[in-house]
């Protein structure tokens, strides 16, 4: 994932994955993570082609693609860090670890590194509460992150 | 004179018909079951406070304000999305509800500005309402946390959350600041209009409102239709016509003079300045929406344009000179005298005007037939509709569209034959598109991809993308596939049509030349798609056939509104609702102008001028012998003006330089004439050719009536003075007593009394009875005392339906080498007919000129790029204009629209019409296409004198 294919291409995969999906009641959503999934993002063409295909607006799938904050409307880096932010976190000192975490990559919440390795997102609630403070690095979960998880975790990233 | 009232319930009534008695506040209510608790109690008169509800949108349940309390249930439900329930106890107002209420303002307000002394919706805004009724007294939250009001802080810092005004709309204005995110413009977009332009963005407290994909308003998909501005709480969504003025102090309800819908509207007023048009609920034609043009549309009214004094001049190539109406009356008089003691009687005639009231209307054809003393009155119905006039009148007995627009909510198939209905009759379109989205099917029959084929949410069963000219082909076609499968309605015809002549029609199109396989070679229309298309319309339940010019202006237009009467027969799809046949008719009056018996052969009330009966009824009311002979119709008025016979005509209220197919030979007739007296609000083109110009009256300044396409009888109200000093009505009759007629009519009621009193379809109309009911459908006399929505119910008026055969003849006029392509015509949304009304407004955004719409394969053959200049060549004339290059149109045809006169695409069309009403073949030219760097000669010329013709004496040149 993450590697954003060229124009040509985009157009047809976007073409392929809508075919693929069209059948499905509500169609719209597993379209839109199929495309966010190949392209990291969904671009501005996919909306307008999303539309037409589905019969929609404009508006209409812009209006469900901002509302999910998972839906970028930008590629990311090769890797989301996601750190939970959620109340039992909250308790257990995710605030310190998330700004722990801002300095070791030089970013804030939503920016991507420099070197294009990774994007930090706050998320609410991984469904860890027991285990916090929680993360999920490109779909893997973490459980009682502590600062030596962290370091471990930039360091791969880095990679 | 106070706002007209009207209530808002809240949300939609309940179509249940059985019923739901509850308690609410100690009173005992009665409702449709499915009602709401919140309109139930608005019915009861109880007002529960709310903010996301209003009765035109569906319940949505967000606001959290109209929640209430019911004995016996948990919680605190929403009133708008609970439904009533026998016997239940509710209470709208207790302690917990004022706590919850006054907290959830609080919120509100901690996110609004506070600028309500200078905000354009004071005095008409719901959240200053709804703060005032929850007794909101202090913001606990303040003003500086997080919000969307300010664009920086307190501290400086810019406010990310912060959105500037959107004013791209050239009629409303989008203030993000103002908004409560209630979802009210976002649902009338999507429920009401049916355009889906707006959705909520974001969530939480980044929710937002936004056209389009984040755009501004003017580029995004909005149509502006205003629907949206009507159901803003607030003053995010505003008219800047209110922003401008300030709150209107009351209102008026009259009609809208654009298209054949006839919306009702209150004509919100300050003292004589019209602040806006606001859609009437009450309005049966439009149920409380409107588009563009007749919401917004209306600053034509006091354009610098109009000329609000009479003119005379010499010669044509005279400049104006401006007169008294005394003298105007007297020249005229003087004149139209002369030319009948020279030429003879049948030397004068006049043409009624479809934009005009009933009231004006009539009293054109009756200064024609009384004051000139022969037949020579004609309509522009002649050019758009006549043939539905023959071709229903052949079949049923009538010349109307047999339904109400309700009837649409009943319908299962829906048939779309040669109209446009989202650019044409835009407030149909929208009920239309909302009974598609409900389930019923749709068939376009159409050679062009018109928006309903395919717009969100709504996606024609068939489109059969027939070639310009071979209307009678398909639908004979269909037929023929109703017939041979065996899906006609027998019990229907035997009980009531005439069965040996359906026999005759049956064999007919049984015959092989008329299967879809035969016919496909000619049409275009694929086989396989038209028999699907006739197998549903046959058995898919209530079938309605709605049709427009596309059908009739063609050499076989009369035939082709027999074909559809023969399918509606033939399925059983006449006199109930949800069915029937529908012409959509284009201008605001042209039912009305023809009822009046505007054309040749007609008195009021479609009796021919033979009849010794009807003519002995108007010989008695006026006075007067009548001549028993059809007079002139307009395309031999000006045939005759090029042979020298015919030499004056009064012209109320139409241009037909622009309008009338073959520009040069309009202008020939009229070239030819003594005397031409154009009546209207501007010096349009054919005023180019000109003697005398009558300055004429808006519908904002006078009284009558419109008669729209399922014949009702709406009121026009006047709203302000005469710009011009007389309202249409008084010109005519003063003109009538120039000629030595003694009329005396002192208001347009008495025009309707005489009119009722001499045609038994009016019979029981009256001012009063309208005043009374709204509006009505004629018939309304004593049979049908309250009108008639649906016609034809227990049997045709004719008495047995009349299946007609319909053979198909091609046009003469063909494509060739010359000339190989098909040029047909249209409209769009935001611009009107010859655009001299709508080219005088803002509309001029989304139209600022005619495009030729051309398909990339021919495009590309003749070397021509999008936005190109090229010339359109016909055998009868050449124009140029812009291509815009698309798939809507097949290969070999292009379209344009006729809205600007620098396009002049009515010199390009030929002077084919129909066989048996003479309508122009508007709709069929053959043309070429060859790249070109600018206008012709013949459009260099027409300016130019264009320009010259408009002089006026002592004063700056027109502007246009």
């Amino acid at each position: 994932m993450n590697i954003r294919a060229v124009a040509v291409d985009e157009a047809a995969r976007i073409a392929e994955i809508i075919e693929d999906c069209r059948q499905l009641e509500g169609p719209m959503l597993p379209i839109l993570h199929r495309v966010q999934e190949e392209f990291g993002f969904i671009p501005e063409s996919a909306r307008q082609v999303i539309a037409k295909a589905l019969n929609l607006s404009r508006a209409e799938v812009h209006g469900v693609v901002s509302f999910y904050h998972d839906f970028k409307d930008h590629p990311a880096g090769r890797h989301t860090l996601k750190l939970c932010r959620a109340e039992a976190c909250q308790s257990m000192g995710c605030e310190s670890l998330a700004e722990k975490a801002k300095a070791k990559l030089g970013i804030d919440w939503h920016e991507t590194t420099f070197d294009g390795a990774v994007t930090l997102e706050p998320v609410f609630c991984l469904g860890l509460c027991a285990q916090a403070p929680a993360a999920m690095l490109d779909g893997e979960l973490f459980a009682r992150l502590d600062e030596d998880c962290l370091n471990d975790i930039v360091a791969e990233v880095r990679a | 004179m106070p706002l007209v009232p009207e209530i808002d319930y809240g949300t939609p009534a309940s179509k249940a018909t059985d019923l739901v008695t509850l308690t609410i506040d100690g009173r005992e209510v009665t409702v449709p079951a499915g009602t709401s608790i919140m309109r139930a109690s608005m019915e009861a008169g109880i007002q529960v406070p709310k903010l996301c509800a209003t009765d035109m949108v569906d319940a949505f349940g967000s606001c959290r304000l109209c929640l209430i309390e019911v004995e016996g249930r948990n919680g605190t439900p929403a009133s708008c999305t609970t439904p009533v329930a026998p016997g239940i106890v509710v209470h709208t107002q207790t302690e917990r509800l004022k706590q919850i209420r006054k907290g959830v303002m609080e919120l509100y307000i901690s996110d609004h500005p506070l600028d309500c002394l200078t905000c354009a919706a004071n005095g008409d805004c719901e959240l200053q309402d709804m703060a005032g009724a929850v007794g909101l007294r202090d913001v606990r939250y303040g003003y500086e946390g997080e919000n969307h009001v300010k664009a920086r802080s307190a501290t400086g810092d810019v406010n990310a959350q912060w959105m500037p005004k959107d004013e791209s709309n050239p009629y409303f204005t989008y203030d993000p600041s103002k908004c409560i995110v209630c979802s009210r413009c976002v649902r009338a977009c999507e429920e009401v209009q049916g355009t889906f332009a707006l959705t909520i963005e974001g969530r939480g407290f980044d929710s937002r409102v936004s056209p389009g994909a984040h755009e501004a308003f003017l580029s995004s998909e909005c149509v502006s239709c205003g629907a949206c501005v009507q159901a803003c709480p607030t003053a995010t969504l505003t008219e800047k016509s209110v922003i401008q003025i300030g709150q209107p102090e009351h209102s008026v309800v009259t009609t809208c003079a654009y298209c054949g819908v006839g919306c009702s509207f209150k004509a919100e007023m300050r003292g004589e300045e019209l602040v806006r048009m606001v859609p009437w609920k009450d309005g049966q034609a439009n149920r409380g929406h409107s588009c563009v043009k007749g919401r917004f549309a209306y600053g034509y009214a006091s354009h610098k344009d109009r000329i609000l004094n009479p003119m005379i001049r010499e010669k044509i190539s005279d400049p104006w000179r401006e007169v008294t109406w005394e003298e105007a009356f007297a020249h005229i008089a003087s004149e139209f005298r002369r030319i009948q003691y020279q030429y003879g009687r049948e030397s004068i005639g006049g043409i009624t005007s479809s934009r005009c009231t009933n009231e004006e209307t009539y009293l054109v054809q009756k200064l024609i037939r009384a004051g000139f003393g022969n037949n020579n009155v004609d309509t522009c119905a002649r050019v758009c509709h006549s043939p539905t006039g023959y071709g229903l009148g052949q079949a049923f007995g009538t010349s109307a569209g047999t339904q109400n627009f309700d009837s649409v909510e009943h319908s299962d198939v829906v048939v779309v034959i040669g109209a446009n209905p989202t650019d044409g009759h835009p407030v149909f379109g929208s009920r239309l598109k909302k009974r598609l989205r409900k389930g019923a099917k749709l068939i376009v029959i159409d050679p062009r991809r018109i928006d309903l084929v395919r717009t969100p949410h709504v996606e024609a069963a068939y489109h059969l993308p027939l070639k310009p000219g071979t209307n009678v082909a398909v639908l004979t076609a269909i037929a023929h596939v109703i017939v041979t499968e065996g899906l006609f309605d027998e019990r229907f015809i035997r009980e009531r049509c005439d069965w040996s002549e359906f026999e005759d029609w049956a064999a007919f199109v049984s015959e092989a030349q008329h299967s879809p396989e035969k016919t496909e070679k000619f049409t275009g229309v694929p086989a396989d798609e038209l028999r699907g298309a006739a197998r549903l319309y046959a058995r898919g339940g209530n079938g309605a056939i709605y049709y427009g010019l596309g059908v009739t202006e063609h050499s076989q237009g009369s035939t082709t509104v027999m074909a559809i009467a023969n399918l509606a027969m033939a399925t059983g799809n006449i006199g109930r609702p949800g069915v029937g046949v529908n012409p959509l008719r284009g201008q605001n009056n042209v039912q009305g102008s023809c009822d009046m018996g505007s054309f040749p052969h007609e008195l009021p009330g479609y009796r021919h001028i033979s009849d010794d009966a009807t003519r002995e009824t108007f010989e008695k009311l006026w006075g007067v012998t009548l001549n028993n002979e059809p007079g002139l119709r307009i395309p031999n008025m000006l045939d005759a003006a090029v042979e020298g016979t015919f030499k004056g005509i009064y012209i109320q209220g139409e241009d037909i330089l622009q309008s009338d197919p073959d520009t040069k030979h309009v202008s020939a007739g009229l070239e030819a004439m003594e005397c031409v007296v154009v009546h209207d609000l501007f010096l349009n083109e054919t005023a180019n050719y000109a003697h005398v110009f009558l300055p004429g009256s808006t519908f904002l300044e006078k009284d009558g009536t419109f008669t729209n396409a399922e014949r009702r009888i709406n009121r026009v109200r006047k709203v302000m003075t005469p710009k011009n000093g007389y309202a249409d009505w008084e010109v005519t009759q003063k003109l009538a007593q120039a000629m030595g007629l003694a009329w005396n009519y002192s208001h347009p009621s008495e025009i309707m009394d005489e009119i009722a009193a001499s045609t038994p379809s009016f019979a029981g109309v009256s001012y009063a009875y309208l005043e009374e009911k709204g509006s009505v459908q004629w018939p309304c006399n004593e049979k049908f005392p309250d009108g008639s929505p649906i016609m034809h119910i227990d049997g045709f008026v004719r008495g047995k339906g009349k299946f007609i055969r319909t053979e198909y003849v091609a046009t003469d006029e063909r494509t060739g080498p010359r000339f190989p392509l098909l040029l047909t015509t249209g409209r769009i949304l935001s611009q009107y007919n010859v655009g001299a009304q709508t080219r005088r407004t803002e509309n001029v955004v989304w139209h600022e000129e005619d495009r030729l719409e051309i398909h990339p394969h021919d495009a590309e053959q003749r070397g021509v790029k999008d936005g190109d200049w090229v010339k359109l060549a016909s055998r009868a004339g050449e124009t140029t204009l812009r291509a815009l290059i698309t798939d809507r149109v097949a290969p070999g045809v292009v379209y344009t629209t006729f809205h600007h006169p620098g396009t002049q695409a009515n010199v390009i069309t030929t002077d084919f019409s129909d066989w048996a009403t003479n309508c122009p073949e508007y709709k069929v030219t053959a043309v070429q296409i060859s790249p070109s760097n600018g206008p012709t000669e013949w459009q260099e010329d027409y300016e130019e004198l264009s320009r010259r013709s408009r002089r006026i004496v002592g004063k700056l040149e027109a502007a246009e």
